[in-house]
């Protein structure tokens, strides 16, 4: 009977995963033991600590191609380029996460989740000014989620990560400190289409097992060039566990939630999910249907082309009307996920190094957006209404040019990274033969760049509102996530080279 | 093989000269400080502004002597390449800088002119409250300028061809609360873009011909088979249409005078180091494309003859001090013009006087400013008048360059207008002989304007009103005048001694036509241009030093001197010719675009609005249709998978 084997781990190839994993740890005892006087600091700190050392580990592992814990990890080139950008967005989110200057009122976050809204005991919270510290060991936990999902190379051990990376994020859309009632629905609207995504997605696996008899990927990819298998259970399954990924990136017509869920989420934790979570998301996806499907383009290619094309229609076309400046974002995250599926139905390296490049690029630029509108206030918090922007460019220059690279950038207008990203993706999917697609993708983009230009052109053309909102000077993080977010937007438009040739050495998928 | 012959490659840099961009960057980055550092860098604005250019033309001090010091086995042209960007198959768009004998010769008199002026803005400025954003944009003006001079493609020359137009754009409109000067400002932008259309035009022409638009890929591919001629001559045409554009030439000179409305250092700095220059660089060093291309060659020449009849004709009538200087720049751009269109082998000569006038008009354009700011910024000559006692020093620099420009021995400007009418009486055949003539008719007409300048402004009696106290200017602004004088009278011998210039810049441009065969023998040459330069001369003092000068302009005038004050009515040309079928052109093309195009955007705009109007009441806020939404695509996707794999 003792013929089950504890299988060989390398632990090194898996410290960016285990890094940010013991930083959550660690962040719980913080939590429970370090005096409340110091905790928000240490906590930032631990949790800072932890990325870097996340980041670092990326850095010597580069060029590793290895497959550990039996078949189930697989730690190769896109695993490692995800896991580094996500290491990053992740220490741009925990400074946007750290900052309680008082110009952002002591920050985005609560005092305790869990009193009802306007009950006695919120309003308790909210006279005492103080906000709770679980938030980082919450965000440190997913970051782990995170950084296994594109490496996991098995279906289950897929799921693990899905599940350990959304569980925090639900918890973590409840916890704004203003609009409590909308944080709140946030939470449970993610978390109750989460949990219905989740089962699409364990329906999906139990079908591939039933026709692989295998949850690897690479054995799901050898059953598919063998014959004699029910190519119903395949597809079905196939079809289900793309629902559940595409449901995380936000791919129509999955994307319904992600307005409300942006909107209602502290915007720290926003500019997170619409950063780490789509890479991340992205990441597994691109695994599974370069690894498992690839053979198959001929099979889901045209359904692929389907959703990317629904995506970006319904990401552009619905912004358009959008008068909220948080959900004008949310639906060009829709947008945005469109065209990175270009780069996965290119289904060749340069489509996979592409995709890659685009989702560093727009991460950093989308956590730089957030955090920048997390500045604009009202007397109640952010001023999100696009109404109370006129004019805003005139008052406070620096801010408002600072916003306007973001928005261009995510237009893709040359000389920012937004171009070069959009560029990569776009010209691989043409040589890939996905040239219609590239056409709606252009013909979108178009229509995207009327909405970001129209926040432009309301910021510095028109006539700045009386009362208008004031513009908090930003604490320490939040000015450190934007500096970082501009220094990436301009160098990556301009001297793009170095890291697309690291994205080009990134690929292929090791399997 | 014929192609390999004529192969143009740059040797990689290496050593000091990969310090070249620093050229670029030193005043680019301090332009960046002084404009985006706003009210804080006030104080020590102006030192920055004036260390930048000095910093650059040290390393093009350095650079020079490296480069002289490489022997003929070495190659004199050196490439750096800084970075690609964006590449994708068959188009590099590679920022790389080259530096070679023709570009450190701009860099030279860029940086070294630049520098000087600059200096000398500090005094100028001192009282003006945007001193330091002035010196950023003087700064921008020559990071442009040299990243200009310094690119090894033509894209990237194109880049800073656009900035200094915007650069000029932002500098002489200045004082941009004068309506004059914000007018200027506009009509010089737009004058240029007429130009910069032809050039990307030509850029454009470059890539469908060729594949590439690199210096060395162009000129290597015009000796290759199956090139037309047709495209040669659009190409030259089109290059020549954008350098007419910066450098004032006929069509496109009405901007130059207009532009005296900036601040006099910002004319001395287009007139004399940068802008001008440019179209004089641009025909010099697409040498290769008018060699092949005798048309377009003709064409230039022709544009730089009437252009340098015009400007003198235009200088010999304005009272305006910096008009009149003005009109002289376009003039001798002119004669840089035909140098550089007589083609292969007077290219150098061509750079020569470019340089020469580098000296002689920064330094007549400082002493100009020197003038007006001992006279309330005063401009009409007639309200000047015995002024040498008064600001000697500027008189005796400003005579130097006078002296200089109106081509007398030993002044430089003999040196290589000189050698100008002499190529030009050498080309030969009718064209030679006509343009010989027009150069030489051009010089005495040039001597009459700028005696009559000189007469009008430091000799005669008074003029000037009694609340007007005329004195000396301080040293920051002496010193600078000081040293381009020198340049003035002792640039002609260091660039014309044993040919030195024209050995120096054959690897950029070729080698110089032999000296023998010439038309008329060049002494007896010389005599005969010095004996016109004395004429006009004569004539001014004739005309004008005799008499007492009217405080006003006389009225009863031939046709001629009036469409002279008019700036031979370049202005009416341009409005009768373009400005009113222009604007017509524009209100049909309004009415078409309001009716047709518009009608069809705002159709299609409120389609897409209405559709995502329309749309957006799909989300509901309600987590059940959301759910219900989700369930409809899972099974969408799941039944057509199914169904494509059936079909």
């Amino acid at each position: 009977m003792s013929d089950f084997h504890s299988p060989s781990i390398a632990y090194a190839a898996l410290s960016p995963i285990l890094i940010p994993g013991i930083a959550a740890t660690v962040g719980v005892l913080v939590d429970a033991f370090v005096p409340r006087a110091i905790r928000w600091q240490t906590q930032t700190a631990v949790a800072l600590l932890g990325l870097i050392g996340a980041l670092i580990a990326v850095s010597v592992l580069a060029g590793t191609h290895t497959i550990t814990a039996d078949t189930a990890v697989a730690v190769d080139g896109p695993a490692l380029f995800i896991q580094g950008t996500i290491a990053i967005l992740g220490i741009g989110s925990i400074l946007l996460v750290s900052d309680r200057s008082p110009g952002l009122d002591g920050g985005a976050f609560v005092a305790q989740a869990a009193t009802a809204p306007g009950s006695q005991e919120e309003r308790e919270g909210a006279a005492s000014g103080h906000a709770q510290t679980e938030v980082f060991p919450l965000m440190m936990f997913a970051i782990t989620g995170m950084m296994l999902f594109p490496a996991s190379n098995d279906l289950l051990l897929l799921f693990v990560a899905l599940e350990v990376l959304s569980l925090p994020l639900y918890l973590m859309c409840g916890l704004a400190r203003r609009r409590r009632l909308l944080s709140q629905e946030a939470a449970v609207k993610y978390f109750l289409l989460g949990a219905f995504s989740s089962a699409f997605f364990l329906y999906g696996l139990a079908l591939l097992y039933g026709y692989a008899n295998t949850v690897s990927l690479a054995g799901i990819q050898a059953a598919t060039v063998s014959s004699g298998h029910n190519d119903n259970l395949l597809f079905l399954g196939l079809g289900l566990l793309a629902v559940g990924l595409l449901f995380k990136v936000g791919a129509a017509p999955f994307q319904s939630w992600i307005p409300d869920v942006y909107q209602g989420a502290p915007t720290p934790i926003t500019a997170f999910m619409a950063a780490a979570t789509k890479v991340a998301a992205f990441g597994a996806l691109l695994r599974v249907f370069y690894v498992s499907f690839g053979g198959l383009g001929w099979e889901w290619r045209p359904i692929a082309w389907a959703i990317a094309i629904l995506t970006m229609v319904v990401g552009s076309l619905f912004a358009i009307t959008q008068t909220d400046v948080k959900r004008m974002l949310a639906y060009s995250s829709v947008a945005h996920a469109g065209f990175i599926l270009i780069g996965i139905i290119a289904l060749n390296k340069s489509g996979l190094s592409g995709s890659l490049f685009y989702l560093l690029t727009y991460g950093l630029t989308t956590i730089g957006a957030f955090g920048t509108l997390s500045l604009i206030r009202d007397p109640d918090g952010e001023a999100t209404h696009l109404s109370r922007w006129a004019g805003l460019g005139r008052r406070s220059p620096v801010v408002g040019s600072v916003f306007a690279l973001f928005l261009l950038a995510l237009a893709g207008i040359p000389l920012t990274s937004g171009f070069t990203g959009k560029f990569a993706v776009f010209s691989a999917g043409v040589s890939g033969g996905a040239t219609p697609l590239v056409i709606v993708g252009v013909v979108t983009s178009a229509a995207a760049a009327f909405f970001y230009v129209r926040v432009i052109v309301m910021m510095f053309f028109a006539e700045p509102v009386a009362d208008g909102p004031v513009v908090a000077t930003p604490g320490g993080g939040t000015a450190g996530a934007i500096a970082i977010a501009v220094a990436a937007t301009v160098l990556l438009g301009i001297v793009p080279q170095p890291v697309l040739d690291l994205a080009n050495r990134a690929v292929p998928f090791y399997h | 093989m014929y192609s390999a012959l004529h192969a143009v490659t740059y040797a990689k840099s290496t050593g000091v000269f990969d310090l070249t961009f620093l050229l670029v960057l030193f005043p680019a980055a301090s332009a960046a400080v002084l404009l985006l550092g706003g009210r804080r860098t006030d104080r020590w604005g102006h030192l920055l502004g004036c260390a930048a250019p000095l910093a650059s033309f040290v390393i093009g001090v350095i650079e020079f002597f490296a480069l002289i010091s490489r022997d003929g086995g070495q190659s004199r042209q050196l490439d750096q390449h800084l970075w690609t960007w964006v590449p994708v198959a068959g188009f590099h768009a590679n920022v790389n800088v080259l530096l070679d004998p023709l570009s450190i010769t701009f860099v030279l008199l860029i940086t070294g002119v630049g520098s000087l002026i600059h200096i000398y803005s500090v005094g100028y400025m001192e009282h003006d409250p945007d001193r330091r954003r002035f010196f950023g944009e003087l700064n921008l003006f020559v990071a442009a300028m040299l990243l200009l001079v310094l690119a090894d493609n033509y894209l990237l020359l194109y880049v800073g061809w656009e900035g200094v137009g915007l650069a000029s754009y932002l500098l002489i409109g200045f004082w941009s609360h004068k309506p004059s000067a914000a007018v200027a400002a506009k009509k010089a932008f737009l004058v240029n873009r007429v130009g910069d259309v032809g050039l990307s035009i030509a850029i454009m022409l470059m890539f469908a011909t060729f594949g590439t638009f690199s210096f060395s890929g162009v000129f290597t591919a015009v000796h290759g088979p199956g090139v037309r001629s047709g495209t040669m001559l659009a190409i030259g045409l089109m290059l020549l249409l954008g350098a007419c554009g910066k450098s004032a030439q006929a069509p496109l000179q009405s901007w130059l005078l207009d532009a005296m409305e900036g601040p006099t250092p910002v004319s001395a700095l287009i007139h004399a180091a940068t802008m001008v220059t440019a179209g004089v660089y641009l025909v010099a060093r697409s040498g290769a494309i008018y060699d092949v291309s005798p048309h377009a060659r003709l064409a230039v020449e022709i544009v730089g003859a009437v252009t340098l009849t015009m400007g003198a004709i235009i200088g010999c009538a304005h009272d305006d001090i910096k008009k009149v200087l003005a009109a002289s720049t376009m003039s001798q751009i002119g004669y840089m013009m035909l140098a550089v269109g007589l083609g292969p082998g007077v290219y150098a000569i061509g750079i020569m006087h470019l340089l020469t006038h580098g000296f002689f008009k920064a330094n007549m354009f400082l002493g100009a400013g020197s003038v007006m700011h001992g006279n309330n910024d005063e401009v009409n000559m007639r309200r000047y008048g015995g002024l040498r006692k008064l600001m000697p020093v500027t008189f005796v620099t400003f005579g130097f360059g006078y002296l200089a420009i109106i081509g007398i021995i030993p002044f430089s400007g003999f040196f290589s207008k000189d050698k100008i009418i002499e190529s030009a009486l050498d080309k030969g055949g009718a064209t030679g002989d006509l343009f010989g003539a027009v150069a030489i008719a051009g010089a005495g007409l040039t001597a009459f304007y700028m005696t009559r300048l000189m007469i009008m402004t430091f000799f005669g009696v008074k003029r000037w009103p009694r609340d007007v106290h005329p004195h000396e200017s301080p040293k920051i602004m002496l010193i600078p005048m000081a040293i381009l004088a020198a340049g003035s009278l002792l640039a002609g011998y260091l660039l014309v001694l044993g040919g030195s210039l024209q050995h120096f810049l054959t690897p950029s441009v070729g080698s110089s036509i032999e000296q023998g065969a010439h038309t008329i023998s060049p002494w007896v040459l010389s005599v005969i241009t010095l004996a016109v330069v004395l004429g006009g001369v004569a004539a001014a003092w004739w005309l004008v030093g005799r008499k007492p000068v009217p405080a006003e302009p006389p009225t009863h005038v031939t046709l001629a001197t009036k469409a002279a004050r008019r700036s031979l009515l370049g202005d009416d040309i341009n409005e009768s010719i373009f400005m009113h079928p222009g604007a017509y052109l524009t209100r049909a093309l309004v009415f078409f675009d309001n009716r047709g195009v518009d009608g069809m955007v705002n159709g299609l705009a409120a389609l897409v609005g209405g559709s995502s109007a329309r749309l957006r009441r799909t989300q509901t806020g309600f987590v059940r249709s959301y759910a219900l939404s989700m369930l409809a695509g899972a099974l969408a996707i799941a039944v057509s998978l199914l169904l494509v794999r059936v079909g």
